[in-house]
């Protein structure tokens, strides 16, 4: 079924244009396109700006700020976003990095999303012309989201601050069972004075793993240390269950793959 | 449903179409263009039988709408054979058995032609992540993996 396309030259006109039922925004194509090919019958119209803004990567004081339209690979090969690489190169194929978008991945449903499980530990902004909010107060509510997100923004993490570790069946590639990222500061005696831990597949969309966090602050990175933690992972999370894996098995891998990624 | 026009480069040849609004690049160059080598496969994304180059870059064209392309250049399997001459991707995917039920074929063609136009050389790793969101039913990757490191050679031997 054929649906029309609205382009817009801002995200103004385009959020106006996002007001009449049924329609939905197009970045990548990879959520919305799909869903019109699987016969979504509540998409009806689509709309998309080119708002050059969208694509646009700042770095700046030890913040950077990603355009919505900025695609997975474009991330992967920016040369001061390494850090960044290996979650943004754990979506899809080369196809599928080319098309995919910042914004779009804050609304891809659990197995997907990867690349918003690492925006949840760094602890991102996400704008759009109606202002900022954290992202996990955005992910919360992203169901009931129609203004066009514009852009996120984090503050870059130190060199090995941030850890990212997908775990799926298929190599090189393959859909998540689950994915890891965690941001660590360290004090000078080693022990951890910071942690965010998100996590993707525990939940209908990424969640932190609060309890695991507090059970890291003052301990060091080594297995007595963690073990509180790794104890406390599955507080408070609903992994989902679907042929890639049983929400049972997501729980009980989930302390084995934290545990590898914490101290590798 | 109002008709909108597409123009894009396609192997090298104008191409001009007024086509539904929200139409694929799948169903445009299929059923208007009848460049029939792109293939409809899941329609999600997950296959890669679709897969094009627009733009130098690997597309799934099952998820691109026509008119996003306005202006571009595309490439897609159909374009690779010169003169009767087949592309040395080609004529690999011949000789290593690569092919089966030949569905798959032209997206795996696509992938692996960006990647060599990327990395003449590339290593067995490369291969296998450049293929890595292609589905083959058949052959067990084995010889596609195969054919991409034999047209590299053939590659590399005919620029030396």
């Amino acid at each position: 079924m054929a649906l029309a396309l609205q382009t817009f030259p801002t995200v103004r006109d385009a959020n106006a244009a996002l007001k009449v039922a049924g329609t939905r925004y197009l970045g990548g194509g990879t959520l919305v396109v799909r869903a019109a090919n699987e016969g979504d019958v509540a998409v009806s119209g689509l709309v998309r700006s080119t708002d050059p803004a969208l694509s646009a990567v700042e770095i700046a004081d030890g913040r950077v700020r990603i355009g919505a339209s900025v695609t997975m690979a474009a991330i992967a090969r920016h040369a001061e976003l390494g850090a960044l690489a290996k979650a943004a190169r754990a979506v899809g194929g080369p196809a599928v990095r080319n098309m995919a978008t910042v914004g779009g991945n804050l609304f891809a449903p659990a197995p997907y999303g990867d690349f918003a499980v690492a925006l949840l530990a760094l602890d991102a902004m996400v704008s759009t012309d109606d202002g900022e909010l954290p992202v996990e107060t955005f992910l919360g509510g992203r169901d009931n989201s129609r203004a066009i997100v514009t852009s996120v923004s984090f503050a870059l993490p130190k060199d090995d601050g941030f850890r990212f570790l997908k775990v799926s069946r298929i190599k090189p590639k393959g859909v998540s069972v689950l994915s890891i990222a965690v941001v660590l500061e360290q004090a000078g005696n080693g022990t951890i004075s910071s942690a965010r831990i998100a996590l993707g597949c525990m939940a209908d969309r990424p969640v932190r793993a609060r309890a695991a966090e507090k059970a890291l602050l003052g301990k060091t990175l080594d297995p007595n240390g963690i073990a509180a933690a790794l104890g406390a992972a599955g507080e408070g999370t609903s992994p989902i269950t679907d042929p890639i894996a049983s929400a049972w098995y997501r729980a009980e891998v989930l302390p084995v793959h934290l545990g590898r990624l914490l101290l590798s | 449903m109002a008709k909108v026009p597409v123009q894009f480069t396609l192997n090298g040849s104008e191409k001009a179409e007024f086509v539904d609004s929200g139409t694929t690049l799948l169903n445009a160059l299929r059923d208007k263009i009848g460049d029939t080598s792109p293939k409809g496969g899941c329609q999600q994304g997950t296959c890669g039988a679709c897969s094009v180059i627009v733009d130098g870059e690997l597309r799934l064209s099952c998820l691109t709408l026509a008119e996003t392309c306005n202006g571009a250049a595309i490439t897609t399997t159909s374009g690779l054979a010169e003169g009767g001459v087949l592309h040395p991707l080609q004529r690999a995917f011949l000789d290593t058995f690569a092919t089966q039920c030949g569905f798959c074929t032209p997206g795996m063609i696509m992938a692996a032609k960006v990647l060599l136009d990327h990395t003449p050389n590339p290593s067995r790793e490369d291969v296998v992540e450049a293929l890595s969101g292609n589905i083959c039913r058949c052959t067990g990757y084995e010889p596609i993996i195969q054919a991409v490191l034999t047209a590299a050679r053939a590659n590399s031997q005919s620029a030396a």
